[in-house]
């Protein structure tokens, strides 16, 4: 039977620093799952997401007093991305590639446009009941390149701020927005593709522009 | 406002931020209610992000999560002693 704690995650981290056990296992009850899956969707392997998972615990232990951040969920979920980020960089023998990097793609002036437009052949949440679907959706995020895959994952699954995202991957906000929007219409125009319904397609009006 | 415009905006808008002026937003909407393909745009990114959201697609493995424990309450009474409540589990 698991303990459940009602504390904050903040109180939590007050009580593991005196020295708790139990406070510091409630946090990791908390947040296991969650640092497990982020690890799966950087390092899509199995066995790297268990090491991430454990160093990221590991390293919250070494480093229970340097807490100084607001949102201890930020600061775990930053933990596991510097580790799954780690495995990344290890596994592309670069160890030198920079998150900060920036090259033309970062800009809003060349943004993949938007070419299949359609209803979708049912609501999302019909949609995702399929297996299919959830294959379809993890196949899509493999594909896209780290840097947009990684901020998406961060973003919109994980739920951080910008300002999170920014912190955790070490990149201005401003490119953390640029990003996301590229990343977000990259797998927009994938998944419509595959689920939309082609009875609803229309086509961008120029007329506007 | 243009489609461009639009697609420029778009992350402030689904997201919901304060980074748009009042009057951005209302251009926004403008726009949305006389073009279809952008109010489809718009309906098919929340669209995916609930997609990416439902579920737990990669469920802890209890021997994993057994075997992490273990791990965790071992570091911990190397560095701080024995912890004293972990036979609560
Ligand atoms: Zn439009």
């Amino acid at each position: 039977m698991e303990v459940v704690d009602s504390s904050t995650d903040e109180a939590l981290l007050a009580r593991a620093r005196e020295g708790q056990f139990a406070a510091f296992q409630s946090l990791v009850d908390r947040y296991q799952r969650r640092v497990y899956g982020l690890a799966w969707r950087i390092t899509r392997h199995a066995a790297d997401a268990e090491d991430v998972t454990q160093q990221t615990f590991l390293s919250l232990i070494e480093n229970l007093t340097a807490f100084r951040g607001v949102s201890a969920a930020g600061w775990i979920l930053r933990i596991a991305t510097n580790h799954a980020l780690k495995v990344l960089r290890r596994r592309r023998s670069q160890p030198h590639v920079s998150w900060s990097e920036t090259d033309a793609n970062d800009s809003y002036s060349t943004l993949p446009h938007p070419d299949f437009i359609a209803d979708w052949q049912a609501p999302p949440e019909v949609l995702v009941q399929r297996q299919e679907t959830r294959q379809a959706i993890e196949a899509a995020l493999e594909e896209l390149d780290d840097k947009y895959r990684v901020v998406f994952i961060l973003r919109d699954i994980e739920e951080l701020s910008v300002r999170e995202t920014a912190e955790a991957l070490d990149i201005s906000e401003a490119n953390v927005k640029v990003r996301l929007l590229r990343a977000r219409l990259m797998l927009r125009e994938r998944l419509v593709r595959e689920f939309g319904d082609e009875a609803t397609r229309v086509f961008p009006d120029h007329r506007h522009d | 406002m243009t489609c461009e415009e639009l697609l420029q905006a778009l992350n402030e808008y689904v997201d919901g931020t304060l980074d748009l002026s009042a009057a951005e937003c209302q251009q926004f909407a403008q726009h949305l209610a006389g073009c279809n393909p952008c109010q489809l745009v718009v309906d098919n990114i929340r669209g995916t992000i609930q997609l990416f959201r439902a579920g737990e697609p990669f469920p802890l493995p209890v021997e994993f999560q057994q075997r992490l424990q273990l791990n965790l309450q071992q570091r911990w009474a190397e560095k701080f002693g024995v912890g004293e409540s972990a036979e609560v589990r």
